[in-house]
Protein backbone atom coordinates (compact mmCIF):
# COMPACT_ATOMS: atom_id res chain seq x y z
CA UNK A 1 0.00 0.00 0.00
CA UNK A 2 2.55 2.25 0.73
CA UNK A 3 4.21 1.27 -2.08
CA UNK A 4 1.08 2.29 -4.22
CA UNK A 5 0.93 6.08 -2.47
CA UNK A 6 4.50 6.90 -3.02
CA UNK A 7 3.87 5.88 -6.76
CA UNK A 8 1.10 7.82 -6.96
CA UNK A 9 3.40 10.40 -5.24
CA UNK A 10 6.17 10.25 -7.84
CA UNK A 11 4.10 10.59 -10.77
CA UNK A 12 2.04 13.27 -9.05
CA UNK A 13 6.04 15.44 -8.74
CA UNK A 14 4.84 15.93 -4.71
CA UNK A 15 8.14 15.95 -3.41
CA UNK A 16 9.68 18.06 -5.92
CA UNK A 17 6.75 20.31 -5.54
CA UNK A 18 7.42 20.87 -2.27
CA UNK A 19 11.13 21.74 -3.12
CA UNK A 20 9.85 24.50 -4.88
CA UNK A 21 7.52 25.81 -2.57
CA UNK A 22 11.22 26.29 -0.47
CA UNK A 23 12.47 27.84 -3.28
CA UNK A 24 9.17 29.60 -3.79
CA UNK A 25 9.26 31.14 -0.63
CA UNK A 26 12.73 32.37 -0.28
CA UNK A 27 12.20 34.09 -2.72
CA UNK A 28 9.94 36.75 -1.30
CA UNK A 29 11.96 36.37 1.93
CA UNK A 30 14.09 39.35 3.14
CA UNK A 31 17.32 38.99 1.26
CA UNK A 32 20.14 39.17 3.86
CA UNK A 33 23.22 40.26 1.43
CA UNK A 34 25.31 43.05 3.16
CA UNK A 35 26.51 45.40 0.42
CA UNK A 36 29.65 45.23 1.22
CA UNK A 37 31.88 48.94 0.46
CA UNK A 38 28.91 50.54 1.22
CA UNK A 39 27.62 47.92 4.59
CA UNK A 40 30.04 46.02 6.62
CA UNK A 41 28.75 43.20 9.44
CA UNK A 42 30.00 43.80 13.02
CA UNK A 43 34.10 43.05 14.37
CA UNK A 44 34.89 41.54 16.88
CA UNK A 45 37.55 43.03 19.24
CA UNK A 46 39.57 39.91 19.12
CA UNK A 47 39.58 40.03 15.56
CA UNK A 48 42.83 38.62 14.23
CA UNK A 49 43.56 41.09 10.84
CA UNK A 50 46.87 42.68 9.99
CA UNK A 51 49.79 42.58 12.61
CA UNK A 52 51.47 45.45 14.50
CA UNK A 53 54.18 46.17 15.99
CA UNK A 54 53.47 48.32 19.65
CA UNK A 55 55.27 50.98 21.66
CA UNK A 56 55.08 51.83 25.15
CA UNK A 57 53.58 54.99 26.18
CA UNK A 58 57.34 56.25 26.02
CA UNK A 59 58.04 55.63 23.02
CA UNK A 60 60.31 52.79 23.89
CA UNK A 61 59.42 49.63 21.57
CA UNK A 62 58.03 46.74 23.46
CA UNK A 63 59.50 43.99 21.89
CA UNK A 64 62.31 42.25 23.52
CA UNK A 65 63.69 39.95 20.86
CA UNK A 66 62.76 36.82 22.97
CA UNK A 67 61.78 34.89 19.63
CA UNK A 68 58.48 32.99 21.24
CA UNK A 69 56.51 34.72 18.45
CA UNK A 70 58.69 33.17 16.30
CA UNK A 71 59.17 29.86 17.62
CA UNK A 72 55.39 29.36 17.98
CA UNK A 73 54.31 30.64 14.56
CA UNK A 74 53.31 27.22 13.07
CA UNK A 75 53.76 29.01 9.45
CA UNK A 76 57.05 29.76 9.77
CA UNK A 77 55.88 33.26 8.86
CA UNK A 78 58.54 35.25 11.15
CA UNK A 79 62.10 36.09 11.19
CA UNK A 80 63.88 37.94 14.07
CA UNK A 81 67.55 38.71 14.87
CA UNK A 82 68.36 40.48 17.36
CA UNK A 83 71.31 42.42 19.00
CA UNK A 84 72.49 44.52 22.03
CA UNK A 85 71.33 48.02 21.49
CA UNK A 86 73.77 50.58 22.81
CA UNK A 87 72.07 51.37 26.21
CA UNK A 88 72.82 47.46 26.75
CA UNK A 89 69.61 46.01 26.31
CA UNK A 90 68.41 43.74 23.69
CA UNK A 91 66.36 44.31 20.99
CA UNK A 92 65.44 43.50 17.40
CA UNK A 93 67.25 44.61 14.72
CA UNK A 94 64.62 42.44 12.24
CA UNK A 95 61.49 41.85 12.72
CA UNK A 96 59.61 40.79 9.30
CA UNK A 97 56.42 38.46 8.74
CA UNK A 98 55.50 36.99 5.80
CA UNK A 99 51.93 37.68 5.01
CA UNK A 100 51.79 34.80 2.58
CA UNK A 101 53.07 32.37 5.04
CA UNK A 102 50.82 33.83 8.42
CA UNK A 103 48.15 31.96 8.57
CA UNK A 104 46.25 34.48 11.37
CA UNK A 105 46.04 31.86 13.94
CA UNK A 106 47.03 34.67 16.87
CA UNK A 107 49.54 32.23 18.54
CA UNK A 108 52.30 35.20 18.22
CA UNK A 109 49.71 37.16 19.95
CA UNK A 110 49.25 34.94 22.69
CA UNK A 111 52.72 34.30 23.06
CA UNK A 112 53.97 37.53 23.41
CA UNK A 113 55.21 38.21 27.10
CA UNK A 114 55.16 42.10 26.67
CA UNK A 115 51.96 42.68 24.46
CA UNK A 116 54.10 43.74 22.10
CA UNK A 117 52.95 41.98 18.45
CA UNK A 118 49.30 42.12 17.69
CA UNK A 119 46.53 41.44 14.95
CA UNK A 120 44.67 44.46 14.44
CA UNK A 121 41.11 44.84 12.84
CA UNK A 122 42.96 45.97 9.36
CA UNK A 123 41.94 43.28 7.15
CA UNK A 124 41.06 45.31 3.35
CA UNK A 125 45.08 45.53 2.07
CA UNK A 126 46.33 43.72 -0.41
CA UNK A 127 49.92 43.62 -2.52
CA UNK A 128 50.47 44.90 -6.07
CA UNK A 129 53.99 43.74 -6.33
CA UNK A 130 56.25 41.49 -5.62
CA UNK A 131 57.64 41.56 -1.82
CA UNK A 132 55.04 43.68 -0.81
CA UNK A 133 54.06 40.83 1.10
CA UNK A 134 57.21 41.17 4.09
CA UNK A 135 56.10 43.42 6.70
CA UNK A 136 59.32 44.44 7.83
CA UNK A 137 59.62 46.11 11.37
CA UNK A 138 59.13 49.68 10.47
CA UNK A 139 56.25 48.96 8.87
CA UNK A 140 54.49 46.98 12.00
CA UNK A 141 55.92 49.60 14.02
CA UNK A 142 54.38 52.03 11.71
CA UNK A 143 50.97 50.46 11.64
CA UNK A 144 51.36 49.96 15.35
CA UNK A 145 51.79 53.70 15.84
CA UNK A 146 48.68 54.16 13.95
CA UNK A 147 46.13 52.39 15.63
CA UNK A 148 48.00 52.52 19.05
CA UNK A 149 44.45 53.93 20.16
CA UNK A 150 42.16 50.88 19.07
CA UNK A 151 44.27 48.73 19.94
CA UNK A 152 44.56 49.93 23.51
CA UNK A 153 40.95 49.67 23.47
CA UNK A 154 40.44 46.06 22.07
CA UNK A 155 43.31 44.46 24.52
CA UNK A 156 41.41 46.54 27.63
CA UNK A 157 38.37 44.88 26.76
CA UNK A 158 39.64 41.86 27.08
CA UNK A 159 41.65 42.09 29.77
CA UNK A 160 39.76 40.52 32.07
CA UNK A 161 40.38 37.06 30.12
CA UNK A 162 43.68 37.06 29.36
CA UNK B 1 55.54 49.57 -27.24
CA UNK B 2 55.23 47.22 -24.09
CA UNK B 3 53.02 44.72 -24.44
CA UNK B 4 50.59 46.40 -22.10
CA UNK B 5 50.69 49.65 -24.16
CA UNK B 6 50.10 47.09 -27.35
CA UNK B 7 46.85 45.25 -25.54
CA UNK B 8 45.75 48.61 -24.93
CA UNK B 9 45.85 50.15 -28.31
CA UNK B 10 43.73 46.54 -29.05
CA UNK B 11 41.42 47.53 -26.46
CA UNK B 12 41.25 50.90 -28.62
CA UNK B 13 40.45 49.93 -31.78
CA UNK B 14 37.50 47.73 -30.48
CA UNK B 15 36.06 50.93 -29.24
CA UNK B 16 36.50 52.46 -32.82
CA UNK B 17 35.48 49.20 -34.50
CA UNK B 18 32.17 49.79 -32.00
CA UNK B 19 31.87 53.51 -33.10
CA UNK B 20 31.79 52.96 -36.67
CA UNK B 21 29.86 50.00 -36.58
CA UNK B 22 27.08 52.38 -34.66
CA UNK B 23 27.22 54.35 -37.43
CA UNK B 24 27.37 52.54 -40.14
CA UNK B 25 23.78 50.61 -38.95
CA UNK B 26 21.97 53.73 -38.24
CA UNK B 27 22.96 55.24 -41.64
CA UNK B 28 21.73 51.84 -43.12
CA UNK B 29 18.36 51.83 -40.91
CA UNK B 30 17.72 55.57 -41.96
CA UNK B 31 18.19 54.02 -45.80
CA UNK B 32 16.00 51.41 -45.43
CA UNK B 33 12.95 53.85 -44.12
CA UNK B 34 13.61 56.17 -46.88
CA UNK B 35 13.44 53.74 -49.28
CA UNK B 36 11.07 50.81 -47.44
CA UNK B 37 8.84 50.28 -50.60
CA UNK B 38 11.29 49.26 -52.76
CA UNK B 39 13.22 47.34 -50.20
CA UNK B 40 9.70 45.57 -49.37
CA UNK B 41 9.74 44.41 -53.59
CA UNK B 42 12.96 42.87 -53.46
CA UNK B 43 11.73 39.05 -51.84
CA UNK B 44 15.51 38.00 -50.34
CA UNK B 45 16.27 41.25 -48.94
CA UNK B 46 12.87 41.90 -47.09
CA UNK B 47 12.79 38.32 -45.67
CA UNK B 48 16.31 39.02 -44.44
CA UNK B 49 15.05 42.20 -42.33
CA UNK B 50 12.35 39.90 -41.38
CA UNK B 51 14.69 37.85 -39.83
CA UNK B 52 16.46 40.05 -38.21
CA UNK B 53 13.83 41.19 -36.56
CA UNK B 54 13.19 37.73 -35.11
CA UNK B 55 16.90 37.06 -34.32
CA UNK B 56 17.81 40.49 -32.72
CA UNK B 57 15.40 40.44 -30.06
CA UNK B 58 16.48 36.93 -29.34
CA UNK B 59 19.96 37.78 -28.49
CA UNK B 60 18.52 40.67 -26.29
CA UNK B 61 16.37 38.14 -24.80
CA UNK B 62 18.78 35.45 -24.36
CA UNK B 63 21.11 38.38 -22.69
CA UNK B 64 18.69 39.60 -19.84
CA UNK B 65 17.68 35.98 -19.31
CA UNK B 66 21.29 35.48 -17.84
CA UNK B 67 20.45 38.68 -16.36
CA UNK B 68 17.20 37.18 -14.90
CA UNK B 69 18.90 33.98 -13.70
CA UNK B 70 21.24 35.46 -11.74
CA UNK B 71 18.72 37.82 -9.92
CA UNK B 72 16.16 35.52 -9.61
CA UNK B 73 18.35 32.12 -8.46
CA UNK B 74 19.97 34.55 -5.80
CA UNK B 75 16.52 36.03 -4.72
CA UNK B 76 15.77 32.60 -4.21
CA UNK B 77 18.92 32.18 -2.04
CA UNK B 78 18.21 34.92 -0.18
CA UNK B 79 20.36 37.16 -1.86
CA UNK B 80 20.09 40.27 -4.66
CA UNK B 81 22.32 38.98 -7.47
CA UNK B 82 24.27 41.23 -9.51
CA UNK B 83 23.71 44.83 -8.61
CA UNK B 84 27.08 46.87 -9.42
CA UNK B 85 26.88 47.40 -13.55
CA UNK B 86 24.75 50.25 -14.45
CA UNK B 87 21.30 50.69 -12.09
CA UNK B 88 20.31 47.62 -10.64
CA UNK B 89 22.65 45.95 -12.33
CA UNK B 90 20.58 46.09 -15.22
CA UNK B 91 23.45 46.50 -17.63
CA UNK B 92 25.37 43.30 -16.15
CA UNK B 93 24.86 41.20 -19.48
CA UNK B 94 26.14 44.11 -21.86
CA UNK B 95 29.62 44.09 -19.49
CA UNK B 96 29.67 40.25 -19.91
CA UNK B 97 28.97 40.05 -23.51
CA UNK B 98 31.84 42.75 -24.01
CA UNK B 99 34.30 40.90 -21.95
CA UNK B 100 33.58 37.63 -23.81
CA UNK B 101 33.96 39.83 -27.25
CA UNK B 102 37.69 41.07 -25.82
CA UNK B 103 38.79 38.17 -24.86
CA UNK B 104 41.01 35.67 -26.98
CA UNK B 105 39.75 32.49 -28.09
CA UNK B 106 42.49 29.54 -27.25
CA UNK B 107 42.51 26.49 -29.26
CA UNK B 108 44.59 23.89 -27.73
CA UNK B 109 47.60 22.54 -29.73
CA UNK B 110 46.50 19.15 -30.46
CA UNK B 111 43.04 20.28 -31.00
CA UNK B 112 41.27 19.68 -34.71
CA UNK B 113 41.01 23.20 -35.65
CA UNK B 114 38.35 23.23 -38.64
CA UNK B 115 35.93 21.20 -36.12
CA UNK B 116 36.83 23.13 -33.19
CA UNK B 117 35.46 26.47 -34.82
CA UNK B 118 33.09 24.33 -36.41
CA UNK B 119 31.16 23.11 -33.27
CA UNK B 120 29.91 26.64 -31.72
CA UNK B 121 28.63 27.43 -34.98
CA UNK B 122 27.07 23.88 -35.88
CA UNK B 123 24.97 23.99 -32.04
CA UNK B 124 23.65 27.78 -32.71
CA UNK B 125 22.27 27.43 -35.99
CA UNK B 126 20.18 24.97 -35.62
CA UNK B 127 18.95 26.99 -32.02
CA UNK B 128 18.16 30.22 -34.67
CA UNK B 129 16.76 28.10 -37.60
CA UNK B 130 14.05 26.69 -35.81
CA UNK B 131 12.67 30.16 -35.04
CA UNK B 132 11.67 30.37 -38.89
CA UNK B 133 8.67 28.86 -38.10
CA UNK B 134 7.35 29.69 -35.19
CA UNK B 135 4.26 31.97 -35.07
CA UNK B 136 4.04 35.34 -32.78
CA UNK B 137 0.68 35.37 -33.77
CA UNK B 138 -1.73 34.21 -36.60
CA UNK B 139 -0.24 36.27 -39.12
CA UNK B 140 3.54 37.21 -37.63
CA UNK B 141 4.91 34.06 -38.52
CA UNK B 142 8.25 34.18 -41.40
CA UNK B 143 7.54 30.26 -42.45
CA UNK B 144 4.12 29.30 -42.00
CA UNK B 145 4.98 25.81 -43.44
CA UNK B 146 2.68 22.39 -43.29
CA UNK B 147 4.92 20.62 -41.31
CA UNK B 148 6.70 22.55 -38.82
CA UNK B 149 6.15 21.16 -35.87
CA UNK B 150 8.14 18.16 -37.78
CA UNK B 151 10.81 20.98 -38.82
CA UNK B 152 11.37 22.13 -35.44
CA UNK B 153 11.74 18.79 -33.95
CA UNK B 154 14.39 17.48 -36.61
CA UNK B 155 16.51 20.91 -36.02
CA UNK B 156 15.99 20.43 -32.16
CA UNK B 157 17.93 17.51 -32.88
CA UNK B 158 20.48 18.47 -34.59
CA UNK B 159 22.15 20.75 -31.73
CA UNK B 160 23.40 17.52 -30.35
CA UNK B 161 26.02 17.58 -32.84
CA UNK B 162 27.55 20.83 -32.04
CA UNK B 163 27.91 19.63 -28.24
CA UNK B 164 29.90 16.40 -29.74
CA UNK B 165 31.66 17.89 -31.84
CA UNK B 166 33.01 19.91 -29.25
CA UNK B 167 33.58 17.40 -27.34
CA UNK B 168 35.55 15.44 -29.63
CA UNK B 169 37.46 18.41 -31.13
CA UNK B 170 39.01 19.55 -28.17
CA UNK B 171 41.23 16.42 -27.26
CA UNK B 172 40.17 16.41 -24.01
CA UNK B 173 38.93 14.23 -21.43
CA UNK B 174 36.53 16.51 -19.38
CA UNK B 175 34.96 17.58 -22.80
CA UNK B 176 34.76 13.97 -24.34
CA UNK B 177 32.98 12.56 -21.18
CA UNK B 178 30.80 15.73 -20.87
CA UNK B 179 30.00 15.48 -24.81
CA UNK B 180 29.35 11.47 -24.34
CA UNK B 181 27.11 12.24 -21.67
CA UNK B 182 25.30 14.73 -23.21
CA UNK B 183 24.83 12.96 -26.60
CA UNK B 184 23.25 9.92 -24.72
CA UNK B 185 20.92 12.07 -22.94
CA UNK B 186 19.59 14.14 -25.81
CA UNK B 187 19.04 11.42 -27.62
CA UNK B 188 17.25 9.39 -24.75
CA UNK B 189 15.08 12.21 -24.06
CA UNK B 190 13.80 12.90 -27.93
CA UNK B 191 12.26 9.96 -27.94
CA UNK B 192 10.08 11.05 -24.93
CA UNK B 193 9.61 14.65 -26.54
CA UNK B 194 8.87 13.53 -30.04
CA UNK B 195 5.99 11.03 -28.19
CA UNK B 196 4.86 13.90 -26.59
CA UNK B 197 4.29 15.98 -29.73
CA UNK B 198 2.90 13.41 -31.48
CA UNK B 199 0.18 13.93 -28.63
CA UNK B 200 -0.08 17.26 -29.77
CA UNK B 201 -0.32 16.27 -33.42
CA UNK B 202 -3.40 13.80 -32.50
CA UNK B 203 -5.05 16.29 -30.48
CA UNK B 204 -4.04 19.42 -32.70
CA UNK B 205 -4.89 17.46 -36.52
CA UNK B 206 -2.72 19.30 -37.76
CA UNK B 207 1.52 19.89 -37.84
CA UNK B 208 1.06 22.86 -38.22
CA UNK B 209 1.74 24.96 -35.69
CA UNK B 210 -0.66 28.26 -36.50
CA UNK B 211 -3.78 25.23 -36.73
CA UNK B 212 -2.50 23.79 -33.70
CA UNK B 213 -2.63 27.18 -32.14
CA UNK B 214 -5.93 27.86 -33.77
CA UNK B 215 -7.39 24.36 -32.76
CA UNK B 216 -7.13 25.24 -29.12
CA UNK B 217 -9.69 28.16 -29.30
CA UNK B 218 -12.05 28.09 -26.73
CA UNK B 219 -11.19 28.69 -22.78
CA UNK B 220 -8.14 28.25 -20.68
CA UNK B 221 -9.54 24.85 -20.41
CA UNK B 222 -9.66 23.67 -24.60
CA UNK B 223 -5.69 24.26 -24.42
CA UNK B 224 -4.21 21.16 -24.87
CA UNK B 225 -2.49 21.17 -21.35
CA UNK B 226 -5.35 19.79 -19.94
CA UNK B 227 -6.26 17.06 -22.05
CA UNK B 228 -2.54 16.18 -22.24
CA UNK B 229 -1.02 17.09 -19.18
CA UNK B 230 1.12 14.11 -18.56
CA UNK B 231 2.32 14.86 -21.84
CA UNK B 232 2.76 18.37 -21.32
CA UNK B 233 4.63 18.19 -18.44
CA UNK B 234 6.76 15.15 -20.51
CA UNK B 235 7.82 17.10 -23.06
CA UNK B 236 8.82 20.36 -20.40
CA UNK B 237 11.50 18.01 -18.50
CA UNK B 238 12.48 16.30 -21.66
CA UNK B 239 13.23 20.18 -22.66
CA UNK B 240 14.94 20.78 -19.66
CA UNK B 241 17.12 17.76 -20.38
CA UNK B 242 17.45 18.22 -23.62
CA UNK B 243 18.79 21.74 -23.10
CA UNK B 244 21.35 20.32 -20.63
CA UNK B 245 19.76 22.66 -18.08
CA UNK B 246 19.64 21.81 -14.09
CA UNK B 247 18.85 19.35 -13.12
CA UNK B 248 20.01 17.32 -16.20
CA UNK B 249 23.32 18.86 -16.59
CA UNK B 250 25.89 16.51 -16.80
CA UNK B 251 26.91 17.65 -19.87
CA UNK B 252 28.81 20.02 -18.15
CA UNK B 253 28.19 19.40 -14.87
CA UNK B 254 30.31 21.64 -12.62
CA UNK B 255 31.01 19.59 -10.13
CA UNK B 256 31.96 16.74 -11.66
CA UNK B 257 33.96 17.48 -14.97
CA UNK B 258 34.41 21.21 -14.78
CA UNK B 259 32.51 22.37 -17.84
CA UNK B 260 31.98 19.22 -19.56
CA UNK B 261 31.57 20.05 -23.50
CA UNK B 262 33.10 23.45 -23.48
CA UNK B 263 35.90 23.23 -21.27
CA UNK B 264 38.33 24.38 -23.97
CA UNK B 265 36.57 26.86 -24.95
CA UNK B 266 37.00 30.73 -24.43
CA UNK B 267 35.75 34.62 -24.97
CA UNK B 268 33.16 34.38 -28.31
CA UNK B 269 33.40 30.70 -28.66
CA UNK B 270 32.59 29.96 -25.62
CA UNK B 271 29.80 32.69 -25.98
CA UNK B 272 28.50 30.55 -29.07
CA UNK B 273 27.66 28.17 -27.05
CA UNK B 274 26.34 29.79 -24.42
CA UNK B 275 24.07 31.95 -26.70
CA UNK B 276 23.07 28.55 -28.11
CA UNK B 277 22.23 27.48 -24.62
CA UNK B 278 19.71 29.37 -23.80
CA UNK B 279 18.68 30.10 -27.43
CA UNK B 280 17.62 26.32 -26.91
CA UNK B 281 15.83 27.31 -23.68
CA UNK B 282 14.30 29.94 -25.04
CA UNK B 283 12.66 28.04 -28.02
CA UNK B 284 11.44 25.26 -25.62
CA UNK B 285 9.13 27.51 -23.58
CA UNK B 286 7.67 29.32 -27.04
CA UNK B 287 7.08 25.72 -27.84
CA UNK B 288 5.71 24.60 -24.75
CA UNK B 289 3.59 28.08 -24.94
CA UNK B 290 2.32 26.93 -28.37
CA UNK B 291 1.63 23.47 -27.94
CA UNK B 292 0.27 23.42 -24.10
CA UNK B 293 -0.61 26.86 -23.06
CA UNK B 294 -2.46 28.20 -26.13
CA UNK B 295 0.21 30.20 -27.79
CA UNK B 296 -1.30 33.74 -28.11
CA UNK B 297 -4.59 33.00 -26.99
CA UNK B 298 -5.89 35.28 -24.58
CA UNK B 299 -6.51 33.55 -20.85
CA UNK B 300 -9.74 35.25 -20.86
CA UNK B 301 -11.47 33.53 -24.20
CA UNK B 302 -14.92 32.40 -23.08
CA UNK B 303 -14.65 34.49 -19.89
CA UNK B 304 -15.27 37.42 -21.34
CA UNK B 305 -17.29 37.64 -24.52
CA UNK B 306 -15.78 37.82 -27.89
CA UNK B 307 -17.05 41.08 -28.76
CA UNK B 308 -15.36 42.63 -26.03
CA UNK B 309 -12.07 40.83 -26.64
CA UNK B 310 -12.05 41.70 -30.65
CA UNK B 311 -12.60 45.50 -29.93
CA UNK B 312 -10.54 47.77 -31.10
CA UNK B 313 -10.10 49.73 -27.48
CA UNK B 314 -6.91 49.79 -25.25
CA UNK B 315 -8.70 47.07 -22.93
CA UNK B 316 -9.54 44.70 -25.64
CA UNK B 317 -6.53 45.04 -27.47
CA UNK B 318 -4.67 43.81 -24.04
CA UNK B 319 -7.48 41.67 -22.82
CA UNK B 320 -7.59 39.78 -26.48
CA UNK B 321 -5.57 37.44 -28.46
CA UNK B 322 -2.57 38.71 -29.16
CA UNK B 323 1.58 38.10 -29.08
CA UNK B 324 2.19 39.83 -25.40
CA UNK B 325 -0.14 36.49 -24.07
CA UNK B 326 3.16 34.31 -26.01
CA UNK B 327 5.65 36.19 -24.10
CA UNK B 328 4.21 36.03 -21.04
CA UNK B 329 3.47 31.93 -21.22
CA UNK B 330 6.77 31.88 -22.10
CA UNK B 331 8.42 34.18 -19.48
CA UNK B 332 6.33 31.94 -17.45
CA UNK B 333 7.88 28.77 -18.78
CA UNK B 334 11.49 29.99 -18.64
CA UNK B 335 10.86 31.52 -14.62
CA UNK B 336 10.15 27.45 -14.11
CA UNK B 337 13.53 26.87 -15.97
CA UNK B 338 15.51 29.00 -13.67
CA UNK B 339 13.40 28.08 -10.78
CA UNK B 340 14.18 24.12 -11.04
CA UNK B 341 17.43 25.40 -11.31
CA UNK B 342 17.42 26.92 -8.17
CA UNK B 343 15.79 23.69 -6.31
CA UNK B 344 16.45 20.42 -7.57
CA UNK B 345 20.26 18.89 -7.11
CA UNK B 346 21.70 17.25 -9.89
CA UNK B 347 19.95 13.91 -11.15
CA UNK B 348 22.44 11.10 -11.14
CA UNK B 349 23.79 9.47 -14.67
CA UNK B 350 21.80 6.13 -14.48
CA UNK B 351 18.91 8.23 -13.08
CA UNK B 352 18.65 10.39 -15.86
CA UNK B 353 18.73 7.44 -18.23
CA UNK B 354 16.17 5.08 -16.04
CA UNK B 355 13.72 8.54 -16.03
CA UNK B 356 14.09 8.94 -19.86
CA UNK B 357 13.85 5.03 -20.64
CA UNK B 358 11.34 3.47 -18.16
CA UNK B 359 9.47 6.29 -16.99
CA UNK B 360 8.43 8.60 -19.91
CA UNK B 361 8.58 6.73 -22.32
CA UNK B 362 6.18 4.33 -21.01
CA UNK B 363 3.58 6.64 -19.72
CA UNK B 364 3.73 8.90 -23.08
CA UNK B 365 2.58 5.45 -24.88
CA UNK B 366 -0.28 4.84 -22.54
CA UNK B 367 -1.45 8.74 -22.96
CA UNK B 368 -0.94 8.22 -26.63
CA UNK B 369 -3.15 5.11 -26.55
CA UNK B 370 -5.60 6.40 -23.58
CA UNK B 371 -5.56 9.81 -26.72
CA UNK B 372 -6.04 7.59 -29.51
CA UNK B 373 -9.53 6.44 -27.94
CA UNK B 374 -10.76 9.65 -26.75
CA UNK B 375 -10.36 11.14 -30.34
CA UNK B 376 -12.37 7.88 -31.93
CA UNK B 377 -14.75 8.01 -29.20
CA UNK B 378 -14.91 12.03 -29.73
CA UNK B 379 -14.93 12.73 -26.10
CA UNK B 380 -15.56 16.41 -25.89
CA UNK B 381 -14.72 19.11 -25.40
CA UNK B 382 -11.12 18.76 -27.06
CA UNK B 383 -11.74 15.62 -29.16
CA UNK B 384 -15.51 16.30 -30.60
Amino acid sequence: MEGFTNFLKSLALWELIKGMRVTGGHFFSRKITVLYPEEKTPQSNRFRGLHALRRYPNGEERCIACKLCEAVCPALAITIEAEERADGTRRTTRYDIDLFKCIYCGFCEESCPVDSIVETRLFEYSFENRGENIMTKQMLLAVGDKYEAQIAADRQQDARYR
Amino acid sequence: MTDIALRKSYKMHWLIILLAAAVFWSGVILLAIRYWDEIKSIAVVYDLIKIVVIVAPLMVGVAYLTFAERKIIGYMQVRIGPNRVGPRGWLQPIADALKLLMKEIIIPTNANRFLFVLAPMLSIAPALAAWAVLPFTSKLVLANIDASLLYVMALSSIGVYGVIIAGWASNSKYAFLGAMRSAAQIVSYEIAMGFALVGVLIAGGSLNLVDIVQHQQGSVLHWFWLPLLPLFLIYFISGVAETNRAPFDVSEGESEIVAGFHVEYSGMAFAVFFLAEYANMILIAALASLMFLGGWLSPFEGVLTDRFLGSSGLPGIILGNGIHWLFAKMSLMLLLFLWFRATFPRYRYDQIMRLGWKVFIPITIVWLALEGAAVQLHIGPWFD
